[in-house]
């Protein structure tokens, strides 16, 4: 089991090598450089010159990729350009924002997606089940913009039950109970508009594992013995039907980061996401390639997590 | 010079493992196997689960990559890649594989899946196509309207007949032949078995026939190989295997082939105890430390079998 | 000496296909007795592991008309409450492939438990897995404590079906259930199930109704022996009747059919046309009729029915008088090169 984890993290250390140079290229590619917008138009071109070739922006890229890739080893991703501060710190100031609207997204989506999905498959070809996949059609075709535009005229503006904007009521001090509710108001809304949308993967898959595994060998064995119906439910087939849920879990992390840049920017919710995307309209490249490479690392570690989940839980594919 | 001869042939698939994936072992599905078919005959493979005869025939007709030995047909060599090595081979053995459900690609037609190795080796035109699978249809015995079917629409014993017909099309000499009926029913296995023989006689086929179930070995076969963990242990005759079996673990095979006659039944329980325990015994004897066979030693003319070195 | 434990009578599984319901099973009576093995051979679509599904009640969505007497109850109708009460305690079954009928995410030790819990739910943690492990050395599993804790996967095919072969006796079943339980096995390993489930019948005395296609399986195991054909039981008889005086066209051109050790090298015998469909099945008269077509139609009944024609020995419609082999011609001459 180590063994296989192991050779795991092994094998990601190039998987993020090699999206660290695509995206240090990318950003190379784009128009400018980081001269660019900091400089006084009037200054003189060779003095610009100079100023480029003592940072070392003319050096071949590689050197460039090098010496970028090694201060980014030390969590130095340079300067906001916007923000005029260590990008470092401005993605630090902002990761729990996103961790916390994350896990509450996490939270709700399996609330939903496990009852759902259950008397889905259980009771498959009866109104319920049209009505629950039905709804499941809904969260596929509704794009998750408009979704979440909806709800925050809806439950933030029209009926003004939620805050349309921020992480949290300016003014109250950390650490308080109040702080910790207010948080917790803030990202209700959001979270629960993100998770009515992603949820619905996760009660197709459990509802398609339960009828699936309704139809296997052992459940017919099962009965055999003297099972009563209740217990095939709760024994056998849930029990097996909720395994691949558990194996998703990893990708279900990466399918949040999609999630969240749109979410934040729309409920004005101080993240990563938001902060992603507001880079990208001003140009501020620095904060742009830290994010990327943080999302893809965040991908790539969800795919290993699934992995691991499915080897931990499933005694087939567990290696000796 | 035998028609078929496989000569030391190896096939060792390697077992990955650790934290860089390194082979570590390799596991040895066919270690050294000598056979010779003549021409016209039908040589048998038989094996339980595991011992290698499939990959044996995948080996020989270039399905798995040989690790070594040679493989002659008609006196001259197939190289490393198999039947492939050569495009003469490949029209001249062919493949019968064991499961009619999986074997046929579900969304051709008849007429394609017939067709395929011709239109692989000759240029024909649409119409004479057509008229070569029709006569092919009729060959096997499927009615030539049935050309623009899909697999579905047949039974187990039809779609093996497809397959045979896709197999003969070219006119093959050599015909590979694993477990062809045991996903079919006993009439329909009979159906088969009773066919293959006609066109052998009919088109001079020669058939290394694969299969576990002895009775089946027995009514087909001229001579017989027997296959245990990637060895043989013993090769002869139908007669010499049957009725003169010199291995315990064929001795063994044989006492397990189920008895039409049941007022033998107790007979048969005290014979075959008997014969359990002489294998349980002598296992040691006729099986070296890793449990694999000892190499073949001749018994007669035509019999070899894995004795050990005292006899 | 042999009192009767199961006695089937006019039994009719029937399964909807759009908007019709076809019987899979039609009209079966048989029954079977204390410390008997009774063998039902047919091919697939014969309608015999449905008759097996049948009697364990393991049909979820079939209809069932006609009944089922174990020990004198009707177990057809009864409610599902009072079945598992019988299911998995007085009736085992034996499945035919033991890779798909074990629970892949569960080690077998407690796959065995958990049929134990079920009927006797008072045994300790203790004793339940004490009997666990006796059952496994019972089945011939070496190292029974370590075989406990593997899972399925972890088994070769031998020893999966000796799990599920442990699971249906567990409790001492009076009435063995076994749905081809050596299709997926080698020849070897056939035989040690074969003698273990002879052993276990000697043993308890239990009834077995044994499923199989494969009539070595028969000869070898069977007291008495039912053919099905199309979802009918067409002859039953004692297995030695059935081997020497087999009189239904069906039952002989069955054993024409297998290469058989005395007479290698012959030909063997091709039943005409193929196994009709559930849903295309002849409703009325002689359901094998269209299979022998060179009897005259005049030889069937219009309603075929069970004749018995010696003690114990029943065939049905009256064809098995006039039926011959065509001679040796007919099947050589169809398959002519051009």
């Amino acid at each position: 089991m180590w063994k296989t984890t192991a050779r795991r993290m092994i094998i990601m250390i190039p998987q993020i090598l090699l999206l660290s140079i695509l995206v240090f290229l990318l950003a190379k590619a784009m128009p400018g450089d980081a001269l660019t917008g900091l400089l006084d138009p009037s200054i003189d071109p060779a003095a610009l010159e100079a100023q480029r070739e003592r940072l070392g922006l003319n050096n071949p890229w590689y050197v460039q990729y090098w010496d970028w890739f090694t201060k980014a080893l030390q969590g130095d991703f340079g300067q906001s350009f916007r923000f005029k501060m260590p990008v470092a710190d401005l993605i630090g100031q902002r990761m729990m924002n996103t961790v916390w609207l994350s896990l509450l997204t996490l939270v709700l989506t399996y609330l939903i997606a496990i009852p759902l999905g259950i008397i889905s498959g259980r009771y498959h070809d009866t109104w319920a089940d049209r009505m629950i996949t039905g709804y499941t059609y809904l969260g596929f075709a509704a794009p998750l913009f408009i979704f979440a535009l909806l709800m925050l005229w809806a439950f933030g503006f029209h009926f003004g039950w939620f805050p349309t904007e921020g992480s949290v009521t300016p003014g109250l001090t950390p650490g308080t109970w109040e702080h910790v509710v207010s948080k917790f108001y803030h990202i209700l809304l959001p979270a629960l508009s993100m998770a009515l949308i992603t949820t619905v993967t996760t009660v197709q898959l459990l509802r398609s594992e339960i009828i699936d595994t309704k139809q296997r060998d052992f459940i017919i064995t099962a009965r055999a013995k003297g099972a009563s119906e209740a217990r095939v439910y709760n024994r056998h087939i849930l029990r097996n039907s909720l395994l691949p849920i558990a194996a998703f879990f990893g990708y279900e992390i990466t399918g949040l980061i999609g999630g969240t840049v749109f979410i934040e920017s729309i409920f004005s919710y101080p993240g990563m996401g938001q902060l992603f995307l507001s880079s990208i309209s001003l140009r501020d490249f620095s904060v742009v390639t830290a994010l990327v490479l943080l999302y893809g690392a965040a991908s790539i570690i969800g795919a290993l997590l699934s992995d691991m989940i499915l080897s931990a839980v499933d005694p087939r594919i567990r290696i000796k | 010079m035998p028609f078929l001869e496989v000569q030391d042939l190896k096939v060792h698939f390697p077992v990955r493992g650790g934290i860089f994936n390194r082979k570590l072992r390799s596991i040895k599905a066919v270690d050294g196997i000598r056979l010779a078919i003549e021409q016209g005959q039908t040589y048998g493979l038989v094996g339980e689960s595991g011992s290698g005869k499939t990959t044996t025939g995948r080996a020989i007709i270039g399905l798995n990559p040989i690790t070594s030995g040679t493989v002659l047909f008609e006196g001259k060599p197939i190289l490393g890649g198999g039947v492939r090595s050569r495009p003469g081979f490949r029209r001249d053995i062919q493949m019968i594989f064991q499961d009619p459900y999986s074997s046929l690609n579900p969304k051709k037609r008849v007429l394609d899946i017939v067709a395929e190795p011709l239109r692989n080796f000759e240029k024909l035109s649409a119409q004479e196509e057509r008229r070569r699978v029709q006569q092919l249809l009729e060959q096997v015995g499927l009615s030539p309207e049935t050309i623009h079917k899909y697999p579905h629409e047949f039974s187990g014993g039809q779609r093996q007949r497809i397959g045979i017909a896709r197999a003969i099309a070219l006119k093959p000499k050599l015909i590979i032949a694993d477990e062809p009926v045991s996903a079919l029913d006993v009439s329909v296995q009979a159906q088969v078995l009773n066919f293959l023989k006609d066109i052998q006689k009919q088109l001079k086929l020669t058939y290394l026939f694969i299969s576990h179930d002895l009775g089946i070995i027995r009514h087909m076969c001229d001579h017989i190989g027997i296959m245990y963990k990637g060895r043989y242990v013993e090769q002869g005759t139908t007669a010499d295997i049957f009725e003169n079996p010199q291995h315990i673990y064929t001795k063994r095979l044989i006492t397990a082939i189920p008895d039409m006659d049941p007022s033998k039944r107790e007979r048969l329980i005290k014979f075959r105890e008997a014969v359990k325990a002489e294998y349980e015994q002598a296992y040691e004897q006729y099986f070296d430390e890793e449990g694999l066979a000892y190499p073949l030693r001749p018994v007669s003319k035509t019999h070899l079998a894995a004795l050990p070195e005292k006899g | 000496m042999n009192e009767e434990l199961l006695r089937i009578e006019n039994l009719t599984t029937s399964f909807r296909i759009l908007d019709d319901y076809y019987a899979a099973v039609d009209d079966v009576s048989l029954t079977v007795r204390k410390n008997e093995i009774l063998a039902i051979v047919g091919e697939s679509g014969s309608g015999k592991s449905a008759l097996a599904f049948s009697i364990m009640g393991l049909h979820t969505r079939a209809r069932i008309e006609g009944s089922i007497f174990y020990k004198g109850q009707d177990i057809a109708a009864l409610p599902p409450s009072k079945l598992n009460k019988l299911r998995g305690n007085e009736l085992g079954m034996i499945f035919q492939d033991p890779l798909s009928a074990l629970n892949p995410l569960m080690v077998v030790g407690s796959q065995i438990e958990e049929v134990i819990l079920l009927h006797h739910p008072k045994v300790s943690a203790k004793e339940r897995k004490r009997k666990v492990i006796d059952l496994l050395t019972k089945v011939g599993i070496p190292r029974p404590e370590h075989t406990y804790e593997l899972f399925p996967h972890e088994l070769s095919g031998g020893m999966r079906q000796r799990i599920v072969i442990a699971i249906a006796i567990a409790n001492e079943p009076k009435l063995l259930i076994a749905d081809e339980p050596t299709t997926a096995l080698d020849v070897t390993i056939q035989l040690q199930i074969l003698e273990l489930i002879r052993r276990l019948k000697n043993d308890s005395e239990a009834g077995v109704v044994l499923i199989t296609h494969d009539l070595g399986v028969v000869a070898e195991m069977a007291d008495r022996v039912a053919v099905m054909y199309a979802g009918q039981i067409v002859e039953i008889a004692d297995i030695y009747t059935l081997l020497s005086d087999a009189r239904h066209p069906y039952t002989r051109s069955l054993l024409q059919s297998i290469p058989s050790a005395g007479s290698a090298k012959s030909r063997l015998h091709v039943i005409q046309g193929i196994v009709p469909s559930l849903q295309n099945l002849p409703r009325q008269g002689c359901r094998f009729r269209t299979r022998i077509p060179w009897i005259d139609e005049s030889a069937h009944e219009e309603q075929p029915g069970m004749h018995e024609i010696a003690p114990g020995h029943f065939v049905r419609c009256t064809c098995y008088k006039s039926f011959r082999f065509p001679d040796q011609k007919e099947g050589g001459a169809r398959h002519a090169i051009s």
